[in-house]
């Protein structure tokens, strides 16, 4: 067991650190990264413990898509570090009361009587045709089903609400109408007239010519 | 899944030959792979040069073969430039993090029936997630470079990559109702038959939406606004020289194969041979990649650059529908007796 052993160390030691520079990294887009490799990591133990699909979409999900969209905004954003941190002082007594309030709950759920290796065993290895991505998605549609149509109305209707408060229509937009643009045929822009050629007088002024 | 590595890991003997025996693999793999980049990136310049009616390169070696060998040595031989105002760090990790996913994916791309480096139950799964983190190279070479032409493009290459994903991704939700698996071996077993068999009939709109979508998805023309030369010059990697450039360059053209690879293995039957009487083989795999890919040389001599708030039209307001009301019409036919012509 020495070897799955190994790795576990490896991914915790790269995820704790990763979640520590998160919140000490001064650049808030080194932040972002380090927040995106806590990310791979974690999925890297959730694979380790036999939830491929979760792990698997929780790349998917949070680092191919969140994260990059996060990344986005930080970079737009010029952030001054120095102003973030001006009521610093102020705001410490509270801060500090709330994350001991959220070790000690921590500590009461993870404390060994209810989260130790005998309750929480390693996972019971499947063999190679199992698939976790049915048996998830049987458990979703089948038992928990009224739970999973909720969350999705939940979030569809978060969806419509974030569109609804960014719409604006704004007057002096120079809108094209793609359907429009595809119809235009060359008759309605071009008109091709048909002349005859003329010769030009060489003993002429130019103001006569006919045909500029 | 990964079944390889848990089995063995009891003994540390036969874990370690595991690693050795998959890094053998893997080095099989990769080598071939770039390979294939190079003279891809040969049969670029020759098949655009016969569209254009010119000759192409001719100069290094018979015919010009040995092209794509001077120009990797002449860019191995280059000084790489940091420039003074950029990130060091990320500017360094810009170019490792766009290579890395794009040679990752291929674990999973199987050849034959047995020919996979990891034959996983969830490969497509596995694929979707690993492409999707390809736009950090991107993204970070953009920002790192300190430069407003690298940011910009940066800038568009990300929302191009976010907006195409998502039609790519219901593509393949598709193809994983009419396989039933996302086991990419399995995805061509599903396919077997004949030509008629290939899912490219029943899911035609589906692989319309998806070659498309990978041209973008690669930032290939007409969809390389990102690059745009005519109005930000290069684009993310303007900053790059030497080899930390070629590392895009070898990044885009890997992914380019990869995406042809995937489109063979979904919609065009893999190594499954079109007509009963000849035998399956790599010789399919490798030609119907081909294709796919010297369409995507066609399209580069063919199309004009899109424009850029039309080519998030394109993705958003005609694709993602396209792709939504083929699903449900998939869905809905399987509920019919006429089931069986999606499967």
């Amino acid at each position: 067991m020495i070897y799955t052993t190994a790795i576990f160390y490896f991914f915790s030691a790269i995820l704790v650190l990763a979640g520590l520079r998160v919140i000490t990294a001064r650049n808030p887009v080194h932040a972002a990264l380090f927040l995106v490799l806590a990310f791979f990591t974690a999925a890297g133990l959730w694979m380790m413990l036999e939830a491929e699909f979760l792990a698997i979409t929780l790349v998917l999900v949070y680092v191919g898509a969140v994260m990059v969209l996060f990344l986005f905004v930080v970079m737009m954003l010029d952030i001054n570090l120095d102003k973030l941190r001006e009521g610093f002082w102020n705001y410490a007594p509270l801060a500090g009361f709330i994350s001991v309030l959220l070790v000690i709950e921590m500590a009461l759920i993870l404390g060994s009587r209810h989260f130790g290796l005998d309750v929480m065993g390693a996972p019971v290895p499947h063999p190679a045709d199992y698939s976790n991505t049915k048996e998830l998605g049987r458990l979703l549609y089948t038992d928990y089903v009224y739970a999973f149509e909720l969350a999705a109305v939940i979030l569809l209707v978060a969806i419509v609400a974030a569109i609804a408060l960014t719409l604006r229509r704004r007057k002096d937009s120079k809108y094209i109408d793609p359907a429009e643009q595809v119809k235009v045929k060359r008759n309605d822009r071009l008109r091709i007239v048909k002349m005859s050629a003329v010769k030009r007088e060489v003993s002429g002024v130019r103001g006569e010519e006919k045909n500029p | 899944m990964e079944t390889g590595l848990m089995e063995s890991a009891g003994m540390d003997w036969a874990a370690i030959q595991t690693v050795v025996w998959t890094l053998v693999k893997i080095m099989a793999l990769v080598v071939p792979l770039m390979l294939g980049v190079a003279y891809l990136t040969y049969a670029e310049r020759k098949v655009i040069g016969w569209m254009q009616v010119r000759i192409g390169p001719n100069r290094v070696g018979f015919q010009g073969l040995l092209q794509p060998i001077a120009d990797a040595v002449k860019l191995l031989m280059k000084e790489i430039i940091i420039p003074a105002g950029a990130n060091r760090g990320l500017f360094i990790l810009g170019p490792i993090l766009a290579i890395a996913p794009a040679l990752a994916a291929w674990a999973v791309i199987p050849f034959t029936d047995t020919l996979v480096v990891a034959n996983i139950n969830a490969g497509l799964l596995y694929v979707m997630a690993i492409t999707s983190m390809g736009v950090y190279g991107v993204i970070i070479a953009g920002w790192a470079s300190n430069s407003k032409y690298a940011f910009l493009g940066a800038m568009r290459s990300a929302a191009q990559i976010v907006s195409y994903e998502i039609a790519m991704g219901f593509a393949l939700v598709g193809v994983l109702m009419a396989a039933q698996s996302l086991n990419l071996i399995d995805i061509v077993q599903g396919q077997a038959g004949g030509l008629h068999q290939w899912y490219i009939w029943p899911l035609f709109p589906l692989f319309v939406v998806y070659l498309i979508a990978g041209v973008a998805e690669t930032n290939r023309a007409p969809f390389d606004v990102a690059e745009g030369e005519s109005e930000i010059v290069a684009g993310f990697h303007v900053e790059y020289s030497g080899m930390a450039f070629a590392v895009f360059f070898l990044a885009e053209y890997a992914n380019m194969i990869l995406i042809a690879a995937l489109t063979t293995l979904m919609f065009l039957g893999g190594w499954l041979s079109p007509v009963g009487f000849l035998p399956d083989g790599i010789i399919w795999w490798l030609a119907k990649t081909g294709f796919v890919l010297f369409l995507f040389l066609w399209f580069r001599a063919t199309f004009p650059r899109y424009r850029y708030d039309q080519i998030m039209r394109l993705g958003w307001k005609v694709f993602i529908p396209i792709t939504i009301v083929w699903i449900v019409v998939v869905g809905g036919m399987m509920q019919t007796p006429y089931g069986y012509l999606f499967h």
